[in-house]
Order: structure tokens, then sequence, then C-alpha cells
């Protein structure tokens, strides 16, 4: 009973970087960017839905609501200052240096505006949660929660990106940002909204993250960032299944190794297992051929 | 006849380097007007600048009486121009419907993207079988026709086509010369650029030769097919 339960909770902790993930791994697919400043809008939203939630004693839903508006408009306000200005530059490392700056930035406001100090975030899921054969399984509501929003999630993108005109102009951008301007696209405004939509789930991300562990300071988003990242690598980058598969199988492998094995060695563990399957397989798990185009 | 595309002194640069010297020339309606020149004389870069993929640095795009030179690319093809880029370019993780929805992306009315859906796929049976393929699995000529079909999906006045026929099988190149001058019959103003001068040549009306960014000779393309020079530097005789 006991393997069940933290299997659901790897489960729910994996939803979590799976959100994140998708975010980091949209944005590559288009912008052929890695956003590193990505897991710091997460800390950004707890700090807004804990600020928010404050002030208004406790309502976490207008906090929330509140959260993905100005993360989207932080996203999208981050990619016209400091990222399209670098587009075409040389070197690809120009944006890369600007994004890590950008996360030192916004980490180091909320250290001003905050302080050092860990806050203790109150979970916005108020659902105890269920107990199975007679309490020996118990699920908590947060890690439900947690799940059947990444469901949701998961389920729309696929709808917006293969059903709506925007998403499919999504989708022909990530490919040939030319020739999809040859068709009508604007690419620079397709770029932004995929920011929006990356920024907006960091936000739902750090809602679920904050609530399942409680514990708010300016660096909460830059390891569960990492780990995002690394599931988007582990699934294959650019494709948003693998961003979820990667994220599932990292919070599963996470959970259970520092049950089972080791805490300290956890993600030496997650980390090792990237290694692993890049050496196998370099593209990813649901990764497609690098293909250059000319 | 009137001018749909009139270009003049059109220059562009890569850094330092100039790509095109300050070029004109000019298209009338229902003409197929064939660019032709060796690799690396900017036809390619003279498409794109036409497209507004490329910035022009001096000179002027008069477009059926607007200037484009200052209009963003992707709203070029509102104005009736589209264009089939080299290496014809589809989006390969897409099917070939999607690709074609993409063609037709400027435009809201559905019954008519339906109606020119149809119109498509008469002249390309083949995209029709293969609508739920992806289009990164079509032939080298099936994805020809795909680019050409996403072209037509905007219904375009002017269609650009850089170097259709490039690396295609002899069938498949004849194959797209005869539906490119169809196209034309049914209305539709071509700018052909190709390395293939013989077959260009000899469906175009008129010809411009351009060599390291400069317009090296212009004229009526039968002439041209005839011109000792031309034969000598394009036609391999
Ligand atoms: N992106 C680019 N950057 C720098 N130089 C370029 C670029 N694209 C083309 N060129 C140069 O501009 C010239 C014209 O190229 P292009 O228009 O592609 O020729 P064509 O299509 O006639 O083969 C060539 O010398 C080519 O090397
Ligand atoms: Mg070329």
């Amino acid at each position: 009973m006991s393997f069940l339960t933290y299997l659901i909770n790897g489960l729910s902790l994996g939803s979590i970087y799976a959100i994140i993930a998708l975010g980091y791994t949209m944005v590559y697919g288009i912008a052929k960017m890695l956003n590193f400043a990505h897991g710091d809008f997460i800390m950004v939203g707890c700090y807004i839905i804990f600020s928010v939630s404050a002030a208004l004693s406790g309502n976490s839903v207008v906090g929330i609501i509140v959260a993905i508006i100005l993360c989207t408009v932080l996203g999208v306000t981050t990619e016209f200052v400091a990222y399209r200005p670098l587009r075409g530059a040389a070197s690809p490392l120009a944006v890369l240096i600007t994004a890590i700056g950008v996360s030192y930035l916004l980490e180091n406001i909320a250290l001003l505006i905050y302080g050092a100090d860990i806050k203790s975030f109150t979970s916005v899921v108020t659902w105890e949660g269920v107990s199975f054969a007679g309490g020996e399984l118990k699920i908590q509501g947060v890690t439900i929660i947690t799940i059947l929003v990444s469901v949701v999630i998961l389920i729309a993108l696929q709808l917006f990106i293969n059903k709506t005109k925007q998403g499919q102009a999504m989708l022909a951008a990530s490919e040939d940002k030319g020739a999809a301007a040859l068709m009508g696209i604007n690419v620079n405004r397709t770029i932004a909204l995929t920011f929006a939509i990356g920024s907006a789930l960091a936000a739902v991300a750090g809602a679920l993250l904050c609530s399942a562990y409680p514990s708010l300071s300016p660096y909460t988003g830059a390891m569960p960032g990492i780990k995002a990242f690394v599931a988007a690598v582990l699934g294959g980058i650019g494709s948003i299944p693998g961003a979820m598969i990667g994220g599932l199988v990292l919070g599963i492998v996470e959970i259970l190794s520092k049950t089972y094995i080791s805490s300290q060695l956890s993600d030496a563990i997650v980390f090792g297992i990237l290694v692993v399957v890049l050496l196998v397989k370099p593209t990813g798990i649901l990764g497609k051929q690098i293909q250059e185009k000319v | 006849m009137s001018s749909i595309l009139e270009v003049k002194d059109l220059s562009v640069y890569y850094g330092v380097i100039q790509a095109l010297k300050g070029i004109s020339f000019h298209v009338d309606k229902g003409e197929i007007v064939a660019l032709i020149g060796a690799n690396g004389a900017g036809k390619t870069t003279t498409l794109h600048t036409l497209s507004g993929l490329i910035n022009a640095d001096g000179g002027s795009i008069n477009y059926k009486g607007h200037e484009l030179t200052k209009i963003p690319s992707h709203q070029i093809v509102t104005f009736g121009m589209a264009q089939v880029p080299e290496g014809r370019r589809v989006f390969a993780e897409m099917t070939v419907l999607q690709n074609l929805k993409m063609g037709a992306y400027t435009r809201n009315d559905k019954a008519e993207m339906e109606a020119t859906l149809a119109t498509i796929y008469k002249r390309f049976p083949r995209l029709e079988e293969r609508k739920n393929q992806l289009a990164g699995t079509l032939s080298g000529g099936e994805q020809q026709m795909l680019a050409m079909g996403r072209a037509l999906m905007s219904h375009p006045d002017l269609i650009l086509m850089d170097e259709p026929s490039m690396g295609l099988s002899p069938i498949f190149v004849n194959e797209i010369f005869s539906i490119i001058e169809d196209v034309n019959k049914d209305g539709v103003t071509v700018l052909l650029v190709e390395q293939n001068a013989k077959k260009a040549l000899s469906i175009a009306n008129r010809a411009y030769v351009l060599e390291t960014g400069s317009i090296a000779k212009e004229g009526d393309a039968k002439e041209l097919l005839n011109d000792e020079a031309i034969r000598k530097a394009y036609l391999g005789e």
C-alpha cells in the first residue's frame, strides 16, 4: 500500500514538473531559446498568490487568477523587452545569458520585497483528500487536484494546437518562421502568445507546487525550474507529449528514489537518468531528429 | 498591358556584401516572367525581398499601387502576392491538409476557403489522396505540389516561384512546368526563378538574366532562348 502512495505522490510531483516543462518546451519549440527565467516565474506566481491571499484574508481563488494574469504579463513583457531584441543576434548565447540575467533579476526583486526568510504558504487546495482500505491508503486533496489539473492542461493544449488557427500557426512558426510569415502568420505575435501560455502555466504550477510543499522563498522556483528543464530534455525538447512524459518520469523517479534509496542521492539519480537517456537517444524520449533548415 | 509589379533600383546588403545592386524589372498582369541566373546571382534574395522576408536597403517595390518595402512580411500575402519558396519548405510535421489550410491563414471566409481547396485538389489529385499524411513523408515532387497548392490557397494575383524544379526527376519537372502554365492560364501572374533556364524560357513570356546582383540582360523569352551568349552561359551549349 505504501508503494502505491509513493507512486501517486511521484505522479503528482511529476505533474507539476510536467506543467513547468510544457512552458519550457513550447517556448523552446518556437523561439529556439531556453528561458532560464521560467522557473522564477513560478516563484513570482507563488508570491502573488501569497500576497493577494493575505490581503483578502485567505481567498486563494482570486490570488490564483491575479497570479495567472500577472505572470502572463510578466512573460510577454520579458520576451518583448529582453529576448525579442536579441532574436537573430550573431550568437544564440546572447539570449541565453540574458535569460539567466532575468532569472537573477526576478530572484533579487523578490528578495528586496519579501526578504530572504521562508514564508509559510497556505495550500490553495482545502480539500482533505480521500482514504482507501480503511485508512491505509490516503491520498491528499492537493495530490489529486494536481494530477487532474495537469491532465486538463494537456488536453486543452492539444486541442488548442490541433484545432485552432492560432495553435496551427504556432506549430508552423516552430518549424519554419520564414515559411510561416509567407503564409501571413505574424511570427512575433505568435511567439508572444507562446510566452503568455507558458507563463500562465508557470503560475498554475506555482500554486500547485507551493500547496504541496508549502515553503516559499525567492529561490523556490529555481530547482523545480531546472528539474522541469531536465524533464523537457528527457521527453524530447520541443515535444508537448514529451514534456508530459519527461515530467512524470522525473517526479516518480525522484519520490521513489528518495523513499527507497536515499534522499541525498535522489537528485543525482534524476540527473543520472538524464545522462543515460541522452546517451542512448540524444533527442530525448519523443524527440524528433533535428533537421538543419537552409 | 499594365504592370502588376514594378521594381525600381532595388538593393540589398548582407552585412557589407551587396547581393542586389539596384535592380529594376517589372511584371505585367497575366504574364509569366522568368528570372534566370547562376547559383548565387541573387534570385532568392530578390524573391525574399519582394515577400518582405529580407528588408530592402534601397529602391522601391510597387505592387498593385502599394509600396511594399515598408510592409511586414506577414501582411504582404494579404495584398495578393504568394511565394513558393526555394526548397519547398512545407511544414513537415503537419499534414497535407493542415499545410494547405496554413496557406489560407489570412482568409476568413470558410466557404470560400473550402471552394479554393476543392480547386486545388482538382489540380493536384495526389494531394487529396494524401491529405492526412504528414508533409515530411511526401516525395520531393509531391512536396513541390504541396508548396504550390499552399501558395495558391491564399488566392494570389501574383505567385513567386523559386526553383520549383530543383532536385526533381524529369517526369516531375515536366509536370511542374505544365502546372505552372495551367495556373497562369487561370489568371495568376507568375514570376518564375529557375536554374533550369531552358524550361523556364520555353514557358515564359519575358525574362531577365541576373548576374551577381545586376540585371545583365532582359527581353522576350523566345529571343533569349535563341541568344548565343545565353545558350552558352545558361543552356550548357
Ligand atoms: N543570409 C545570407 N547571408 C549572407 N550572404 C547571403 C545570404 N543569403 C545569400 N547570401 C549571398 O547573397 C548572394 C545571392 O544569394 P541568393 O539570392 O541565394 O542567390 P541565388 O538564389 O541566385 O542562388 C550569394 O552570394 C549568397 O552567398
Ligand atoms: Mg536561390
